[in-house]
């Protein structure tokens, strides 16, 4: 009996040491211990949550369907290419996600089913509709998730965050996690931007573009661009560039008419920095092409000299300068009216590459510094409230009873933190609020047993019968009783995000532990009164 | 000892017709919350209706009324409020993106943001601190709604299965309609009251549902124990028996989860304030149910008849 309560024992210290091993990363002393025994210690302990500790949390989806839509698009170019050299005359166009010849000459069909033998093809009124496999389909939006991912990843790389958590979710969603970011419409806006370079011919030629005005107002941008749609040939396009004004901050549109057909893109980007344009004191971008690039750049510049190249980013014109001369070098400066912050995060975005689809934001969850500390405290307060009153009732309703289970619920608190810290769980709000239940909940396995204790004892069993006729009797009850939580836990732990993840593991780990503490822990300490001397009366 | 309760000796089983009117209107209104969730009525929060929360703190004390003029007068209109006036701190809430804003300005702003603007319009001299924002679009509310009812699924399945193994059929029956009753009646409340209904108060009803069955399984075992020995005891005596044997430690085990679930509501501050309500609300329904309904729907499914021993 003796040997057997000094064995339950060690393993109680035993866990205890390991606990209190693995919390020592969230500790002060872990900060004070000499570096050599600190690299021998785990490094990470238990993890704030976004919630406790302030940061932002984004959920992105990518649009698949664009992605699939510019895939269609770049296919169709390549047909075309194909056609013409062929000298078939017929032009593909997309719409949708469709590929659509207008004539269907089985001359046309051969041509570009050797080329592109998965294309689905259906004839309709004379029209060959080329439509993309499903199987084709999801591996392009597969594709482009996972490049937008890492581009995404790139740029909050660049940006310089902590720690940041960079995760697919389902078919096309990206989670974005920025610990202690405290800017959260610059960090979406620096996430969310495509970051499609393009270069576009100015058609200055065009009779539409003697009717353009100086600027638009955002409000009539509509009715604008209704009344000029008849007049646009249909190789051209309007784009706008924005003003911002420094004094009231309204906001203008200057309207350009543009060859739709893009000369160049950002994809020969390989340097991209801030730079200080000293006539002005404004900020502008710097980029530099890689070899390919700087070749392109030449030809088309030269190609074009006095006319002029719009710079044009996400569809919006950032700046037209007159080609004055063929530039080789490989080298362009892309201004515009963007504040310094403005300019770094788009030379961040230009170096990081573009999204192969646009993104957009599904999801903003932004806490602020001050209400992690105030949560914090708010936690450690409840924390320490519910312990007192719980442990208080214990040790006046079962007196020496209840102060042994009063060390049990301590016992669990540091194992359950431990154990927490072993796993780098995460710990939220609402985990907070799983431990403080579990408090609660922990000393039942006890209250349980001691109410079993009682009932033995009026049956007029000795102390030592009681306790453990007690514990075997209560045993079951107590398995049964916290299944059923833990089976909830474990749904919320399936289905829950974040926070009530935090809930579920703190509300599960804490039930778990308090079957070990509460059937070793207490059982021993017990056993050990009873094993020192012949007890006549037991206190509870 | 000390004891809450001495040996008692009350008759549960006669209150059983008043036991099943009350907790029968509570079910009701329960169901009518959930009729509501289904059509949009009920108050949801942004989480699963999709919205813009933004919470802040102010140096200065506002009433809401102030608060209300102060967005109204920048453009915000139908926000719904909150304040916390003890930490000096208001939540605003657009429920539906798009149907508050007046004139867009400027789009490419989040609401959020026009929010946070239009309060430094409002209160130019007192200093605001954003303590956070939550921006969801409806997507993310339909799929959470949609997870949280397989995650209700789920775990009524989980726990049918488990109460299933562990007892007889007529048991399983009693503690599953006892369990359904307390998430029923906590949901309801919240709902009568008009208090949000949110991811959180999910959780709270998820965790109330495991832990309702706790004190359920203590009157079971019991039950099933005593029908071991006394074999010749008419059931409903032998259930009254057995509730009144347990009575105390049912009581106790409740209050221990009842003060730190008080401890949660006093000093857990906004963020966890409805959870603790919740629990609160769910711990006395749930011990209530243990005595009230579970046991009685065991007799009411079995008739007065001697159960029928298991093993």
């Amino acid at each position: 009996m003796k040997k057997n309560v000094k064995w339950r024992f060690s393993i109680i210290a035993l866990a205890l040491v390991a606990s209190f091993i693995a919390l020592l990363p969230n500790t002060p002393i872990y900060k004070l211990m000499n570096k050599a025994y600190r690299d021998l210690m785990p490094d990470k302990g238990i993890v704030l949550g976004l919630d406790l500790q302030g940061g932002i949390y984004l959920v992105f989806e990518v649009e698949g369907d664009k992605a699939v839509q510019l895939s269609a698009k770049r296919i169709a170019g390549s047909i075309n290419k194909l056609l013409s050299k062929k000298e078939i005359k017929a032009e593909a166009t997309v719409s949708g996600t469709e590929i659509i010849i207008p004539a269907a000459s089985t001359e046309i069909r051969k041509a570009v089913e050797d080329a592109y033998p998965t294309l689905s093809s259906k004839d309709s009124d004379g029209r060959l509709v080329y439509t993309l496999s499903e199987k084709e389909i999801k591996s392009i939006k597969e594709f482009a998730t996972d490049q937008a991912l890492e581009t995404i990843r790139n740029r909050i790389d660049q940006f310089g965050v902590a720690e940041p958590v960079i995760q697919r979710q389902g078919e096309g969603e990206i989670v974005v996690q920025l610990p202690g970011v405290k800017d959260p419409k610059r960090a979406i806006d620096l996430i969310g931007k495509t970051a499609q370079l393009e270069f576009k011919l100015v058609d200055d030629e065009s009779p539409a573009a003697a009717e353009l005005p100086a600027s638009v107002k955002p409000v009539d941008e509509e009715d604008f661009l209704a009344k000029i749609k008849g007049k646009v040939p249909e190789t051209d396009e309007i784009l706008f560039e924005r003003h911002t004004s420094k004094e009231t901050g309204d906001v203008t549109k200057r309207p350009y008419l543009l060859k739709k057909d893009s000369l160049m893109t950002g994809e020969y980007i390989s340097e991209a920095r801030v730079a200080i344009d000293s006539r002005f004191n404004t900020p502008y971008i710097s980029v530099t092409f890689n070899p390919d690039g700087a070749k392109l750049f030449e030809e088309v510049t030269g190609k074009h000299v006095k006319k002029r190249l719009a710079i044009i980013l996400d569809g919006n014109v950032y700046s037209a300068p007159v080609i004055q001369e063929k530039i080789s070098g490989g080298s362009a400066q892309i201004s515009g009216s963007y504040t310094m912050d403005e300019a770094k995060d788009l030379a961040i975005v230009l170096r990081a590459g573009s999204l192969p689809a646009p993104v957009h934001m599904l999801q903003n969850i932004t806490v602020g510094p001050s209400l992690g500390e105030d949560s914090i405290a708010a936690g450690k307060r409840t924390g320490i409230m519910a312990f007192l009153l719980v442990a208080l009732f214990m040790a006046i309703y079962y007196k020496l009873a209840g102060i042994i289970a009063d060390f049990a619920l301590v016992l669990n608190i540091v194992f359950l933190l431990g154990a927490m810290a072993a796993m780098n769980a995460t710990l939220t709000m609402p985990g907070i609020a799983g431990i403080v239940l579990a408090i609660g909940m922990a000393v039942d396995t006890n209250v349980l047993m001691f109410e079993r204790m009682r009932d033995e004892l009026k049956l007029g069993k000795t102390p030592r019968a009681a306790v453990d006729s007690g514990y075997d009797k209560a045993f079951l009850t107590i398995v049964d009783s916290h299944v059923t939580t833990l089976i909830t836990a474990a749904v919320l732990f399936q289905f829950g995000t974040g926070p009530i993840k935090g809930f579920a593991v703190t509300l599960s780990i804490g039930i778990t532990i308090n079957l070990f503490t509460a059937l070793i822990g207490t059982k021993a300490a017990f056993d050990y009164i009873n094993s020192s001397k012949e007890v006549k009366h037991l206190s509870i | 000892m000390i004891e809450i309760i001495k040996r008692t000796n009350i008759d549960f089983m006669k209150q059983r017709y008043i036991a099943f009117a009350v907790s029968g209107i509570l079910s009701f209104v329960g169901i009518l919350a959930i009729v509501a969730i289904a059509r949009g009525t009920a108050n949801l929060g942004i989480d699963f209706a999709g919205g813009t929360a933004v919470q802040v703190k102010f140096e200065k004390g506002v009433t809401l009324h102030q608060i209300r003029t102060g967005l109204e007068a920048n453009g915000i209109k139908g926000a719904d409020l909150q304040d916390f006036p003890s930490a000096k701190k208001a939540l605003i809430v657009l429920k539906k993106a798009g149907e508050h804003r007046q004139s867009p300005a400027s789009p490419e702003k989040g609401l959020s943001d026009h929010v946070i603007e239009a309060l430094k319009k409002a209160f130019p001299d007192n200093k605001i601190t954003v303590d956070s924002v939550s921006e969801i679009g409806p997507k993310v509310g339909k799929r959470l709604r949609i997870d949280a009812m397989w995650a209700v699924i789920a775990s009524t399945i989980g726990i049918l299965i488990y109460v299933g193994w562990r007892f007889q059929l007529s048991f399983s029956i009693g503690a599953t309609v006892a369990t359904f009753h307390d998430v029923l009646a906590v949901l309801g409340i919240f709902y009568v009251t008009g208090l949000e209904i949110n991811l959180i108060l999910l959780t709270a009803l998820l965790t109330i549902a495991g832990y309702s069955l706790t004190d359920t399984v203590v009157v079971f075992d019991r039950i099933r124990e005593n029908m071991r020995v006394l074999l010749k005891e008419s059931i409903d005596s032998l259930i009254n028996r057995s509730i009144n044997e347990v009575l105390s430690r049912t009581l106790i085990t409740s209050l221990t989860v009842l003060l730190a679930s008080i401890a949660l509501f006093l000093f857990g501050g906004e963020v966890l304030h409805d959870f603790a309500l919740a629990m609160i609300l769910g711990v006395l329904v749930g011990t209530y149910s243990s005595m009230f309904v579970a046991s009685p729907v065991v007799l009411l499914w079995s008739g007065n008849k001697p159960l029928i021993k298991k093993q």
